[in-house]
């Protein structure tokens, strides 16, 4: 289960996501309508074809591995997105892939749509079950199966947390390098299914960079396996294309992740400046100066408040924008690297600047950034954590905008911000009780998000599109773009069954897809130059 | 045949847009410096894709370059070199390799063919630094994917999709790339007169130190002869700034002491030894072998090796070397050795040290047209294959038959 504060909001609205593709194809939204779950739609025929398939299922993973009872289920009914719940039709706990292949095959045969889930922390709904899907729970798939350290790799079960890798390895000086902050409770699996990244990401990469093979069963039932402990595909980049999927192509039964061999040491820099400019300076100056930092952190006055009242470590209340600036190798290189970084810091107008001088000082520059957003969790009844990415330069711009926009739907903001790589965590301030706020804390949250598109930046940098921001695709993407990204859906399930109603705006059929618009004579250049 | 050449988007768009009404096949060319690379093509029209040249935007600090798709390498080399940076994957230069001058390859050939040098064991490959792409599906549509900044999560990751995918899905009309700094410096270690097996447990070690090894090779006596080298040599590179890869060398060269005194090379020569080992020049030099690349786990590469002289009906002539740790085996056969140029002995010794996969890199295009090129997929994954080629590429118009037969 979620640790308690890994929970965004205290306080959430049910809806009802049953998922239905209407004639337009359009997946039907009970969002606005506030409509509670368990009254729409649980009629009498629901709960007898709800007893037949779960019998079936039974069939399939005999004991404990179905569970339908309305109590069994509550715990499955939301994900970190806790403003979305929804209880599913039922829950199936496989443990073998050839138990997740015959489930698939069983449901695809009848029609039933199929959501996976690992640990339950995505933040954008990625596992909120569907009132008429199966819920696929993966968090019994939890071996290490093998562990090769000459070919430094380690072949995982997806239910398998991602510090439950690092765990395994540590004792021989290996680690697995993303770490998101959920890392002692998110899945392996949910990490493939989201690309998730971490405070390390700028100099050691992202899940998909990460992640050397998978096994994975289509929605047929059919198993494929792609990579292994070998590089590079010998086809198509199916993995490139898998990882960060969000669980739509296929449910993952096994990943070969790459181990890399740990820092011999780490030491931080902990930055305060006057002004968010001169922090994002700093940052650029570091990248000009050819140092990638194993971690480069920001975070604005709003955050360094809250996490300074949470954890007490002396970060600088006075200081509008706070940098934590990680450098790690051999010592060697890490004394001669925080001197420069030290030095390009004092160079931009550093107010204060404080360097670890042991692990511990290290870990308690960290720990306050690693608390933020339960730290923000104290000061507000509900916050919502938004996940943008920026090209760095635009940071003063979109700032500024978000003072702005605080200032319009009258709610603050916290911000902390994997610099280094130009992602942003908005934190947004509401209370769910105060009637409007909720919404207005949407609303804030796709203003800043269009902001980050509008400068060049993205919807979403490692925490998904899931349901909360696939109705903003189409401020990335034209229809043809997404057309072209749900052809690869239709290649690996055309009917729409796994995972449905996640990612996309708008679903259409496979068919309509892939019909070909030939107009002889009516070609865009019909004179074709010949060049 | 004709040769279509676009100067712009509109006129790939074009180009495709035709073929598809016409159902006209297309083949889909750089510079063709590797054209040699797949099997053959048999196409109604040719799209020479080097009208579309130069750097859309450069943005040192933010890491980012944005290119058209027929821009020489050796250009994006240059502009990035100017700054103090680099691809980071080492993208190599095969186009010798295939009797083609050095530095015509252009960036759209490399990203479609996911070539990745030396370096690929820490940075990564071609297609982990791809941000974004833009391009003309075999549907005649153009389309986007990515973005141009390192984290993005929005949508499904095409621009790794289409990357090594030889022109059969869609073809790139601009290609965004992730860049880093360039190593200041670099030095390599080398033993000599290791046997395979010996070398790559050395090599593994290595890589599992901190030393933060960039380059991993081993030359066998026969390859290392070219370098002039009296006998096999096993290679390290260490790169950084200049303090901290005099520490780790140090440290490196006392930690695997036991495997022989090391000889630590620098400057010139060492930057030449891997532009050699990374372009595959060796090979270049023999073009009358057939040329394979396997990739499999690094400590399986010398087991892969020693079971062709059993497997094959004759090895004579052949020469192989080692990088990735032991698991890239670059390998030249003689083109008699086998009338399959010994696919089926290469792919079965593949298969029992755990997998992996074969390239058949270099061959006259009458093998290249009976033999399978690329590794041959599994039923289930082979129809997946399909059904994503035909998603992109209905009429199977763009490069028909350069990855599988009757595509
Ligand atoms: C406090 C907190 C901090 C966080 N910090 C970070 C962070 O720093 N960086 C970051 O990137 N994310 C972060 N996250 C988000 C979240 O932890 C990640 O997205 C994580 O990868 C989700 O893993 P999970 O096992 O919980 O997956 P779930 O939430 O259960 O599922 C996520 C998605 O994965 C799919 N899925 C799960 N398992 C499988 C499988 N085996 N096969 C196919 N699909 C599957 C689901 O269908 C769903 O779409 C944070 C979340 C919280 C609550």
């Amino acid at each position: 289960m979620i640790p308690r504060f890994f929970r965004g909001g205290k306080n959430c609205r049910q809806i009802v996501a049953n998922s239905k593709v209407d004639e337009t194809g359009r997946r039907t939204r009970g969002r606005k309508s506030h409509v509670r779950a368990q009254d729409a739609g649980a009629g009498s025929a629901d709960h007898a074809r709800r007893a037949s398939i779960a019998a079936a299922l039974r069939r399939i993973l005999p004991g404990e591995g179905v569970l339908d009872g309305d109590i069994a289920l509550r715990p499955y009914e939301s994900d970190g997105l806790t403003a979305y719940r929804q209880p599913p039709l039922l829950v199936v706990l496989p443990e073998t892939t050839a138990e997740v292949a015959a489930i698939l095959k069983y449901c695809h045969g009848e029609g039933i749509k199929v959501v996976p889930r690992g640990a339950g922390t995505s933040l954008s709904g990625g596992a909120l079950p569907l009132a008429d899907g199966v819920l696929m729970s993966m968090m019994k798939f939890n071996r290490i199966l093998d562990v090769d350290f000459p070919n430094r790799c380690a072949v995982v079960q997806p239910g398998v947390t991602n510090l439950g890798i690092t765990r395994a390895v540590e004792h021989a000086g290996f680690y697995y390098a993303p770490d998101p902050s959920s890392q002692i409770a998110c899945s392996i699996g949910g990490n493939v299914a989201e690309n998730s990244g971490g405070v390390h990401c700028l100099k050691y990469g992202l899940t998909t960079n990460n992640v050397l093979g998978l096994e994975m069963v289509l929605m047929t039932g059919e198993v494929i396996r792609l990579g292994g402990r070998h590089l590079d595909a010998e086809g198509y980049d199916l993995l490139g294309l898998v990882v960060g999927s969000e669980g739509l192509l296929g449910v993952v039964t096994e990943v070969t992740v790459r181990l890399l061999r740990s820092p011999e040491t780490a030491r931080a820099l902990l930055v305060g400046f006057a002004s968010s400019e001169e922090a994002g300076q700093t940052v650029a100056d570091v990248v000009a100066a050819g140092i990638i930092p194993g971690g480069m952190e920001m975070m604005d006055r709003p955050a360094i408040a809250a996490a300074e009242d949470f954890v007490h470590v002396g970060y600088p209340r006075d200081a509008e924008a706070l940098l934590i600036v990680e450098l790690d190798g051999p010592p060697v290189e890490v004394d001669h690297l925080i001197g420069e970084v030290e030095a390009i810091a004092l160079r931009n107008g550093a107010t204060s600047l404080k360097i670890s001088g042991s692990d511990a000082e290290r870990m308690a520059f960290w720990a306050g950034r690693k608390a933020a957003f339960p730290a923000v969790g104290r000061i507000s009844p509900d916050y919502y954590c938004m996940d943008g990415t920026i090209p760095r330069k635009a940071l003063p711009q979109v700032l500024a905008g978000m003072r702005e926009l605080s200032v319009k739907y009258g709610l603050s903001c916290a911000n902390v911000f994997h610099a280094g790589d130009g992602n942003l965590h908005p934190l947004i301030l509401y209370d769910a009780n105060k009637p409007g706020e909720l919404q207005a804390a949407e609303d804030f949250g796709s203003d800043i998000l269009r902001l980050c598109v509008k400068v060049g930046g993205v919807l979403t940098g490692e925490h998904g599109v899931g349901v909360e921001k696939r109705d903003l695709m189409h401020e990335m993407f034209d229809d043809v773009d997404l057309a072209h990204q749900m052809r690869v859906k239709c290649a690996f399930d055309d009917g729409h069954l796994l995972n449905p109603g996640k990612v996309f705006p708008q679903l259409r059929r496979c068919a309509e897809l892939g019909r070909m618009h030939i107009h002889r004579g009516n070609l865009p250049f019909p004179e074709l130059p010949r060049f | 045949m004709t040769a279509l050449r676009p100067t712009d988007e509109a006129g790939v768009l074009a180009a495709v847009a035709d073929a598809v009404a016409t159902g006209t096949s297309l083949e889909i060319l750089g510079a063709g410096s590797k054209r040699g690379l797949g099997r053959p093509v048999a196409a109604g029209r040719t799209l020479d894709l080097t009208g579309l040249s130069g750097v859309t935007f450069y943005e040192p600090e933010e890491l980012v370059i944005a290119v058209r798709p027929g821009t020489p390498l050796a250009e994006v080399g240059h502009l990035l070199a100017s700054r103090g940076q680099a691809l980071a994957f080492e993208p190599p230069d095969l186009g010798p390799l295939y009797g083609a001058p050095a530095d015509v390859g252009t960036i759209g050939g490399m990203i479609a063919a996911n070539l990745s040098g030396p370096r690929r064991i820490k940075a990564g490959a071609a297609r982990d630094h791809m941000l974004g792409i833009r391009a003309v599906s075999g549907r005649g549509e153009i389309f986007k994917s990515g973005g141009r900044v390192v984290k993005n999560v929005t949508g499904y990751d095409m621009s790794k999709g289409l990357t090594g995918s030889f022109g059969t899905l869609a073809v790139f009309t601009e290609l965004t790339l992730k860049v880093l700094p360039a190593p200041q410096t670099a030095t390599t270690l080398m033993w000599t007169g290791l046997a395979d097996d010996a070398a790559v447990a050395v090599l593994s070690r290595a890589l599992g130190s901190p030393a933060d090894v960039s380059g991993a090779a081993h030359l066998p006596a026969s390859v290392a002869a070219d370098f002039g080298f009296s006998g096999p040599a096993t290679l390290l590179r260490l790169e950084g700034i200049a303090p901290s890869v005099a520490d780790r060398a140090a440290r490196l060269a006392a930690l695997l002491a036991d495997a022989g005194p090391a000889e630590a090379m620098g400057g010139e020569p060492g930057l030449d030894l891997w532009r050699a080992i990374r372009d595959v020049a060796p090979f270049a030099a023999t073009p009358g072998t057939v040329v394979w690349k396997i990739s499999v786990a690094p400590t399986a590469g010398p087991k892969v090796v020693a079971r062709l002289p059993a497997a094959l009906p004759s090895t004579a002539g052949s020469r192989h070397f080692y990088d990735w740790g032991g698991g890239l085996v670059w390998l030249a056969l003689d083109p008699t050795s086998a009338d399959d140029a010994g696919a089926a002995a290469i792919r079965a010794a593949i298969a029992a040290e755990g997998g992996g996969h074969a390239t058949l890199v270099r061959a006259p295009a009458e093998l290249r047209a009976r033999i399978p090129v690329f590794e041959p997929q599994p039923g289930p994954l082979a129809a997946l294959t399909a059904r994503l080629r035909a998603q992109f590429d209905p009429l199977g118009i763009l490069n028909p038959g350069r990855m599988v037969a009757k595509d």
